[in-house]
């Protein structure tokens, strides 16, 4: 009912313009075109000048209500985050002066120049001096920005320190998988033709490969305080997108090329319910690369704990091989007969 | 006395005149319906096919924005009337994740190539080059008739693959795979998919033969005495568009061909290590990464390819109703040819967090805020050609100088996205999609509306309604603002695009109110858009008519043709130019034509 409601006021709203703007253009027949013609300039060029000021209120306003609701509002948690942050404030400032700059030069020109009887147009066509201006001085500021832009995007992307800790994340649809490599520190050897959830290797583990035999598999990401962590990302089905909001980073997961990302998290959950006031406050992982109908349900948990806690959690948790061949164990004594054999082998967990 | 005479009373001597005049040169070919209106090689009569196509994809197109914005907006609420009309795809009055998914899908695929590619160069290409250089017609009006009707082929495809039972594509406009290769990966992925690629095929083949009739027009058929320099910006900057669009289209058409091979051929040019709901899949040894560079070879190049034309047009129509001339001519030519060379060179901006390596992405962010240089020449220069003039607001007027402030707006936040620091962080969330629909998206639109009103007059020999052109630009110039403002503070909280609801995430649901009032600005700009619409047909019949040759006091060789011009455009010989575009408020005189020969006192510039 409320539609036929909506589309009745509709239609009678477009009858009323659509009357006014016909009697209008009778109206400026009658008056002369001149007169109507000066008359809606001068309301136009007010109009401008009044949205440049309602404008500027509304932006501040606007800023008033949501900035709190954005991340700008809270640290970011990890450091590298907080190198993209400081870029973030400083690109902000820049690029504030000049929208400012240029919107009120651009509205006020409107207003200013608007048409008049009394002002001939003057005739300026062009001005090396004033052109040349303009080349070098945007120049020079990009020049800064990009300078500090690479500075971090190096420091970003560049090598994982030695002692990081390594956690593999793989993104199918719609979830996210975890694994860790254990006591070897070294993440076994995949193969994706061996993928099979239902005998407990969805992550197509080759458990020919021994390192593989004391990975740990999850469902959360557990990681350390202060301690670098270096995720090793991939995708089985579409491209994913490990989007970690709180660190400020993201990465994609992409099948049959696997990607990297390192960062140190600053603060542990617990910490940051306090830093946000939010006592539900949790560390997401967002896929942030469509992937399908399930695309905006795709998340993730990320724990940041103390070295205890999180010894403690990894304790409590069972090798994925071992709980593969407890499952076995029962029905065949041979234990290799449920692990098939590779079709290939690559030597892609050696990570350093 | 009726309203109609009080309207166009005066005009009967002037129209008897006109028609007199173009009589002489038109009897000797009769035209039918069809090949007039039809199958016309007619470059005037081609544009106005391509524009009146373009309204009725925007509409479409709009309307999709509108749909998915009500999930977004009222993801609570349930719509029976959309079930009424979409079944299965809205169950229960509200959008299906399907639906949503195909309804973003097609909304970006929609206006990106069939409106604001197809709609706005294919029609101000083709109307304006042989109007504004002084031809009589395109160089292969068989060729620009064929753009057109390959340009109508893909639509009907497109606007076929809408009415399958799987529905279109649904991943995206930007199709990557492997999500698109894969039937079983989404229903999108299915038939849907393979009409998309088909129909982008033909739109290639369109964009190709119109283009490569835009360049050799330009650079063949200028009148005499019109040298390159001489010509207005809109044909520089529609030139460009043409090379842009001829260099980089056939490399999303070499994508798609391969991406059809790995759908339907069981190639693996994208595909590699896949299992996909527990198949797991032969394919080895291809790249998901590859599609991606040869998307964005297209894909970046396209931003320009239809922001350009808005620029030209801006350009032009900011000079004529300042009644100054464009400041800096060679510089705004300067900055269009630097443009149209770095759009070649930045692609790989759109993909910095796909894991390139870093060094590359070092080159990418360099060259990509480059951009902001020439950029920043043209808005300066656009500023410049308004202080002191005596400007008029007639509609193409606000239009233009709402694309200026668009472009400020759009454009400053490229910045952000081109430095690949930032762009780890605010990557595909809605700071993109606050970035590129105020620069590329309704910036663009306004370009697109400025030239519409500005030439409107030529194209059909009436005006548009002044009221309505004016409630129609300040509601969308505060609306724009209003939707995609606020969405910079969602992309700097980190919401990723894409989304049909957030209420799950502890981390993204903070914004159920400014979601609510984006969605009903939407609709309210959206209304708007109609009201230009209606007036657009209304005034085609019913506008106040065109008195004078040359209503807007213009320079430009358009301006010298007959009220209503034939086919061939000038009656007689063709004009001989004397002169730049841009002599207005020279020498104390209001405008000069280009057809008039320089005084023997008149100064230099």
């Amino acid at each position: 009912m409320s539609g036929y409601l909506i589309l009745a006021i509709l239609v009678l709203a477009f009858v009323v313009i659509f009357q006014i703007a016909k009697a209008s253009e009778y109206v400026s027949v009658l008056n002369g075109r001149e007169k109507t013609f000066k008359q809606n300039n001068r309301i136009n060029g007010f109009l401008f000048i009044a949205f440049l000021v309602l404008g500027l209120a509304a932006a501040w306003w606007c800023n008033d209500m949501y900035f709190k609701k954005t991340l700008l509002a809270q640290p970011a948690a990890s450091d590298h985050g907080e190198k993209i942050d400081f870029m973030m404030m400083l690109t902000i400032g820049v690029t504030g002066v000049v929208f400012l700059l240029t919107q009120i030069l651009l509205f006020w020109f409107a207003f200013k120049y608007q048409y008049s009887d009394k002002r001939k147009a003057y005739f300026f066509a062009h001005d090396n001096r004033l052109e040349l201006l303009w080349t070098v001085v945007p120049a020079i500021f990009l020049t800064v920005l990009v300078g500090f832009g690479m500075f971090y995007w190096f420091k970003i992307t560049g090598d994982a320190p030695k002692d990081s800790q390594i956690v593999e994340i793989t993104g199918k649809q719609f979830n996210w998988m975890m694994r860790y490599p254990g006591k070897d520190k070294v993440l076994g050897r995949k193969n994706y033709r061996l993928t099979d959830a239902s005998s407990g290797n969805a992550l197509g583990i080759d458990w020919q490969d021994g390192a593989s035999h004391d990975d740990i598999e999850a469902s959360e990401m557990h990681l350390v305080v202060n301690k670098p962590v270096q995720l090793v990302i991939g995708a089985q089905d579409v491209i994913h997108d490990v989007g970690l909001v709180h660190f400020r980073l993201k990465m994609d997961a992409v099948p049959g090329i696997p990607t990297t990302l390192w960062f140190t998290p600053k603060y542990t959950t617990e910490q940051m319910k306090k830093i946000t006031g939010n006592k539900d406050f949790v560390y997401e992982i967002s896929c942030d690369q469509v992937c399908g109908t399930g695309h905006y349900s795709m998340r993730g948990v990320i724990i940041v704990e103390t070295q205890e806690e999180y010894d403690s959690w990894l304790g409590s948790k069972k090798a994925q091989y071992v709980i593969v061949k407890e499952a076995a164990a029962p029905v065949a004594n041979d234990s290799t007969a449920t692990v098939k054999a590779p079709l290939t082998s690559q030597p892609l967990a050696q990570l350093k | 006395m009726s309203t109609e005479t009080i309207l166009h009373g005066h005009e009967v001597e002037e129209a008897v005149h006109s028609h007199e005049e173009h009589g002489q040169h038109d009897h000797h070919h009769e035209e039918s319906f069809l090949t007039k209106y039809i199958f016309s090689q007619d470059h005037k009569m081609i544009a106005k096919q391509f524009l009146i196509t373009g309204i009725i994809w925007a509409i479409i197109g709009g309307l999709f924005s509108v749909l998915f914005r009500l999930q977004l907006g009222y993801p609570d609420q349930s719509f029976p009337f959309l079930e009424d009309i979409f079944g299965k795809w809205a169950k229960g009055g509200r959008i299906s994740n399907e639906f949503y998914y195909a309804l973003v899908t097609m909304h970006g695929t929609i206006l990106v190539f069939f409106v604001l590619t197809a709609g706005l160069s294919g029609t101000f290409a083709n109307f304006l080059i042989p109007l504004q250089i002084g031809a009589r017609d395109m160089a292969s009006g068989f060729l620009n008739m064929l753009s057109y009707w390959f340009f109508f082929l893909a639509s009907v495809i497109m606007f076929a693959s809408l009415f399958i039972q799987t529905g279109p594509a649904a991943g995206g406009w930007t199709i990557y795979p492997p999500l698109s290769a894969l039937g079983q990966a989404s229903q999108g992925s299915k038939l849907g998919m393979d009409f998309w690629l088909i129909s982008m095929a033909m739109f290639i083949v369109s964009s190709l033969l119109g283009g490569l009739n835009y360049i050799s027009t330009i650079l063949n058929l200028r009148t005499k005495g019109m040298s390159m320099t001489r010509m207005p910006l809109t044909m520089w900057a529609i030139f460009f568009t043409a090379v842009l669009g001829v260099l980089s289209f056939p490399v999303l058409l070499s994508g798609a061909v391969l991406l059809l091979f790995d759908r339907n051929l069981g190639t693996s040019f994208f595909l590699s290590e896949i299992v996909v709901k527990g198949e797991i899949l032969p394919n080895e040894g291809g790249s998901a990464i590859l599609f991606q560079h040869l998307f964005w070879f297209l894909g970046h190049p396209e931003v320009y390819i239809i922001l350009l034309p808005a620029m030209g047009m801006v350009s032009e129509i900011l000079s004529v109703n300042s009644r100054k001339p464009i400041f800096g001519y060679m510089a705004m030519v300067g900055s269009l040819f630097a443009i149209t060379i770095l759009a070649f060179l930045v692609w790989a901006h759109h993909m910095f967090v796909t894991g390139l390596n870093p060094f590359l992405g070092a080159f990418f962010v360099l060259l990509t805020l480059l951009i902001a240089v020439p950029s920043a020449i043209k808005v300066f220069n656009w500023l410049t050609t308004l202080w002191r003039g005596n400007i008029r607001f007639t509609p193409g007027m606000l239009f233009s100088i709402g694309f200026v402030s668009l472009f400020i707006s759009g454009g400053l936040t490229g910045i952000f996205l081109g430095n690949s620091t930032l762009d780890i962080h605010l990557h595909d969330t809605y700071f993109v999609v606050a970035h590129f629909h105020i620069v590329m998206g309704v910036a663009s639109f306004f370009g697109m509306f400025a030239g519409v009103y500005h030439w409107f007059p030529k194209m059909y020999s009436r005006y548009l309604n002044n009221t309505m052109a004016y409630i129609h630009f300040w509601v969308t110039l505060v609306g724009a603002y209003l939707i995609f403002w606020p969405m910079h503070y969602q992309g700097l909280a980190g919401l990723p695009r894409r989304y049909t609801d957030f209420s799950n995430w502890q981390s993204f649901n903070q914004f159920a109110d400014m979601n609510r009032f984006i969605s009903t600005v939407a609709m309210v700009v959206f209304v708007a858009q109609l009201l230009f619409v209606f007036n657009f047909f209304y005034s085609i019949f019913k506008g106040r008519k065109v008195k004078s040759q040359n209503p807007w006091g213009s320079n430009t060789l358009e301006w010298t043709t007959p009220v209503t011009p034939g086919h061939g455009n000038w009656p007689g010989e063709l004009p001989e130019v004397h002169r730049g575009a841009y002599d207005y408020g020279k020498d104390g005189r209001e405008f000069i034509p280009q057809v008039e020969p320089i005084g023997a006192n008149e100064s230099k510039h």
